[in-house]
């Protein structure tokens, strides 16, 4: 796994960064996380998880995404770290 | 049918809200080439989980000679996209190669025969090519023009009064009804110039064109007042098919309606008012009976 990055700052839209650790470490900015911080970071660990990502760092900056961008998100990034493609071709 | 940036979730998330009959989410020419793996993830997401109702989805792919082509394919079929759309089609044979890739996808997953196919013609050799594009896979449910490209390719610019554009859309009007299939007309894409955009609206409608390509939410409004029947229109239709309902009973197929002559054309045309002002919400189904 190398550093990448998926996402934008823009409105609905959500950054994520990710590079190589040990273990799984979620590092969250969102205005509302007060509120769906704790749901944001399940739909990371979850969409990880998938993906067979155990250990990871992931840095991630809100901007009121919905869990289907927060997942597509996560994955763009985890594709561009690990090489490893979900589509066949 | 408007057209969504397939990398800006802000958009596709709120997109239906404004009502468009279906809406287009773009992976081809508004998403850069750096960011194709993140926009089909995302169309891919948000097609498996936001409720877009009734309207109809449809994707615009990359051609697929090109690296993203096929993953776009296999990502939008899994997703269960509506309708993909070609861009830049220009012959037959590429319709036939997308319907195999799509049934592909298709085996795969269980789901044979569930995707549509509609193609963008946007070049001289696509428009003469436009019947057997048209009728080169029973998947194809539309035939549309993508002005930009043509007029490039005609070596020739876009002007308010769509002179160059004549030919394709006649063409294309005249491809799509020849194969029984539905035509959709190009984008305009001057927001701040609202008054040619409603002529424009009001020629392809003229030409035959069954609907009209949007960039803009604001731009819905225009397209439904021109396509949208009006009361009158429909009460006219109304009488036509109860007057051909009546004559049929009294086994005759020449009516007289308000003292013109009503035939088989007259009736169609009704007939298409009524179906279109039952899509469009004016009246219910009961109604149109």
């Amino acid at each position: 796994m190398k550093e990448a990055t998926a996402g934008t700052l823009e409105s609905g839209d959500i950054l994520i960064q990710i590079a190589p650790s040990k273990g799984l470490e979620i590092e969250l900015q969102s205005s509302v996380e007060a509120q769906f911080g704790r749901q944001i970071r399940e739909v990371i660990g979850e969409t990880l998880a998938g993906l067979g990502i155990k250990d990871a760092y992931v840095r991630a900056v809100d901007k009121g995404a919905l869990d289907c961008t927060i997942r597509a998100r996560v994955t763009a990034a985890a594709v561009r770290a690990t090489g490893e493609d979900v589509w066949k071709d | 049918m408007m057209f969504v940036p397939g990398n800006n979730p802000g958009m596709m998330a709120d997109a239906h809200i404004y009502g468009p009959d279906s809406i287009m989410l773009d992976l081809e020419d508004s998403v850069t080439m750096a960011e194709k793996d993140a926009a089909r993830l995302l169309v891919y997401n948000a097609l498996k989980s936001i409720d877009y109702g009734n309207t109809e989805m449809v994707v615009r792919i990359n051609p697929l000679s090109t690296p993203y082509g096929r993953k776009d394919v296999e990502a939008v079929v899994k997703a269960g996209v509506d309708v993909i759309r070609m861009p830049k089609t220009e012959t037959a044979a590429e319709v036939r190669e997308l319907e195999a890739e799509i049934l592909k996808v298709e085996e795969e997953i269980g789901a044979v025969g569930r995707t549509q196919i509609m193609a963008a013609i946007e070049s001289a050799l696509g428009i003469v090519n436009a019947y057997e594009i048209a009728t080169a896979s029973k998947r194809m449910m539309g035939i549309a023009l993508g002005a930009e490209d043509y007029s490039a390719n005609l070596k020739t610019n876009r002007t308010p009064g769509g002179a160059e554009l004549l030919l394709a859309r006649e063409t294309i009007v005249v491809a799509a009804r020849a194969a029984g299939i539905a035509c959709f007309d190009t984008v305009y894409s001057n927001l701040d110039d609202m008054e040619t955009f409603r002529k424009e609206v009001e020629l392809i409608k003229t030409l035959g064109f069954d609907g009209k390509s949007i960039i803009n939410p604001r731009q819905i409004e225009v397209v439904n007042s021109v396509f949208v029947p009006t009361e009158k229109e429909i009460n006219k239709a109304r009488a036509v098919i109860a007057g051909i309902k009546e004559a049929k009973a009294k086994g005759s197929g020449v009516i007289s309606v308000n003292g013109k002559m009503v035939d088989r054309p007259v009736v169609i045309r009704a007939e298409r008012t009524i179906a279109l002002a039952v899509a469009a919400g004016v009246i219910s189904e009961e109604e149109a009976l």
